[in-house]
């Protein structure tokens, strides 16, 4: 029988090993979470007690639906499933995995991706400091944990997430001193033109969470440094939209510009990117199905951000191409493919309305960290541009920026705007950090465990 | 003036989960089953360890298990990453390397 693999139990992933199974197929799928379902519909673990709605409002009934059909397959022993488990490594057609400590390893015929994306990072002087957060794991610890990452937050970047884990973390009871976005109004009011006509009501939910936060929140802000001392934050400082000196003093900063697909998985596989100028970063190339290669499939945010109900459709929509070409009956993709059109206009007014902050990343001082892992500054790398030339990998080797254990996923973008400011071009034109295995970091003694399983 | 306590608030979750204990650099935190690492030292602590390329302390920033900032090391030498690691009760955890390791100067506190 055909080996089938999907990485990533979220949205995606979960509707990709339903459609597999429908048709009798036994699909594996690796986890990295304790329980399925991914970021957005993350489960706390087991002994928590709010309710779904508490959990995740407007989305509580996909969620648990969600839940409800994995878990499903699990108990009828339709999948294999490996939670807690990390892929490292992808090469010729077998999986390398980290599980409890111990390098497994696990060989397929065909392979769907769905490994979600994370935030989308900028720089922001003094973001080095112990305290500052991504915007996602402000929503991780609350949802997953129920704790609040400091006991007065601002939250500062831009896109959906911004105003939603702002909302959330209110509602919780958490004290949260300022929302800033710097998305101008006006740029805000040309996206969300198109996102009304796609998803009327998801847009109307939005701007509804938006006005809830008063006047903590602000758009169009300029970031302009994180104070801290040795403990921490201690107060953003920034300009309104007005060009106004602001202060909000805090004890935790998250920060975030929308998402960033996660790739390093695809690349690996042999995945062809191109430079995405709507979602200002490089995407994988698939066909309208999600067909990347032979005998491999993209689906989800590590694709095209589209968000988790165009997750579930992208996983059908992978399965079913999967299954086509194994000449095995699929279901008809036409509704899911009308479905996704319709999901791809929405997500392109997202990303017009809360664009990446090229300017504010251009004019960062250069004793800004670039990169978080190793200390790198945004000076180390513009004088290393003379010597590397203007191309990522290069910068990389000769400067560490990508070079640290994030393996460049907070550091990429921003580091590509660096090259592409400091030698006038584009930053399409910078080159694409190429990813390395182990595509996250696995202890040299999980390899001493490896337990021969192919 | 800020408060000496932990970093991270617990808002929600406390009431039927059962205690427990670890150990971070020789002292006792209490923890709630179901915490992560990260949770559970950062809800008593400002952080987990130095930087390794600054002078700067750290305490996590994804949360996801994608940006490597909140490995903390067992007593036995093996590191474990906070944000995805569930505690266990009688954990001995500490913010740098076990004494008896070679001391490369990069994980000492200043
Ligand atoms: S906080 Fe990023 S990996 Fe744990």
């Amino acid at each position: 029988m055909t080996r089938m693999l999907i990485i990533g139990a979220g949205p995606a992933g979960i509707r990709a090993a339903e459609t597999l199974v429908a048709v009798g197929l036994r699909p594996q799928i690796v986890d990295e979470g304790e329980r399925a379902g991914g970021q957005i519909y993350r489960r706390p673990p087991p002994g928590f007690t709010r309710p779904p709605r508490a959990l995740y409002g407007s989305e509580a009934d996909k969620a648990a639906a969600l839940h409800r059909t994995f878990d499903g397959l699990v108990r009828d022993g339709q999948v294999d499933h490996h939670p807690r488990a990390t892929v490292f490594a992808l090469s010729d057609g077998v999986a390398h995995i980290v599980q409890e400590g111990t390098v497994r390893r696990i060989a397929y015929d065909r392979l769907i991706l769905a490994t979600g994306a994370s935030d989308r990072l900028a720089p922001v002087p003094g973001w080095q400091a112990p305290g500052v957060y991504s915007l996602g794991a402000m929503q991780i610890a609350l949802k997953a944990q129920g704790v609040a990452l400091g006991r007065e937050l601002v939250l500062a970047g831009s896109g959906p997430l911004l105003t939603l884990v702002a909302h959330q973390l209110r509602k919780a009871g958490a004290n949260v001193a300022a929302v800033l976005d710097t998305a101008p109004l006006s740029s805000q009011a040309a996206g969300g033109a198109q996102m009304a006509l796609a998803r009327p009501r998801v847009t109307l939910r939005g701007l509804a969470v938006r006005a809830g936060l008063g006047r903590l929140y602000h758009p169009g802000a300029t970031l302009e440094r994180i104070e801290a001392d040795a403990d921490g934050p201690t107060a953003l400082h920034w300009r309104d939209a007005a060009g106004r000196a602001r202060v909000s003093s805090c004890d935790a900063v998250a920060l975030g510009w929308h998402l960033r697909a996660e790739t390093h998985l695809a690349d690996l596989a042999g995945a062809r990117f191109e430079w995405s100028p709507i979602w200002h970063q490089w995407l994988p190339v698939t066909d309208a199905m999600g067909r990347a290669g032979d005998g491999l499939y993209l689906a989800g945010d590590g694709l095209r951000l589209l968000g988790a109900d165009g997750a579930e459709i992208a996983g059908r929509l992978a399965a079913t191409a999967c299954l086509r070409d194994m000449s095995l009956p699929a279901p008809n993709p036409g509704k899911d493919l009308r479905q996704l059109a319709r999901m791809a206009w929405f997500a392109k007014g997202v990303a017009r309305a809360f664009p990446w902050p090229a300017d504010m990343v251009r004019n960062l001082p250069g004793e800004t960290m670039l990169c978080r892992c190793e200390g790198v500054t945004v000076a180390d790398a513009r004088s290393a541009l003379a010597l590397a030339g203007p191309e990522a990998n290069r910068l990389k080797a000769l400067a560490r920026v990508g070079m640290g254990r994030c393996q460049g996923r907070y550091c990429q973008l921003a580091g590509a705007e660096i090259v592409a400011d400091e030698t006038r071009r584009a930053p399409c034109e910078t080159g694409r950090l190429r990813a390395q295995p182990p595509v996250r970091p696995v202890p040299v003694s999980a390899f001493l465990q490896a337990d021969p399983d192919i | 003036m800020r408060p000496a306590a932990g970093r991270f608030v617990r808002v929600a979750e406390t009431e039927t989960r059962p205690r427990l204990t670890l150990s971070f650099d020789g002292e006792t935190v209490g923890a709630l089953e179901g915490d992560t690492v990260l949770t559970a030292l950062l809800t008593a602590r400002r952080s987990l360890r130095k930087a390794e390329f600054g002078p700067e302390r750290r305490a996590g920033f994804c949360l996801m298990g994608a940006c490597q900032d909140c490995w903390v090391w067992q007593e036995d030498g093996v590191r474990l990453q906070a944000c995805r690691t569930p505690v266990r009760e009688g954990m001995r955890l500490r913010s740098r390397a076990p004494d008896s390791w070679p001391d490369t100067g990069a994980e000492r506190p200043s």
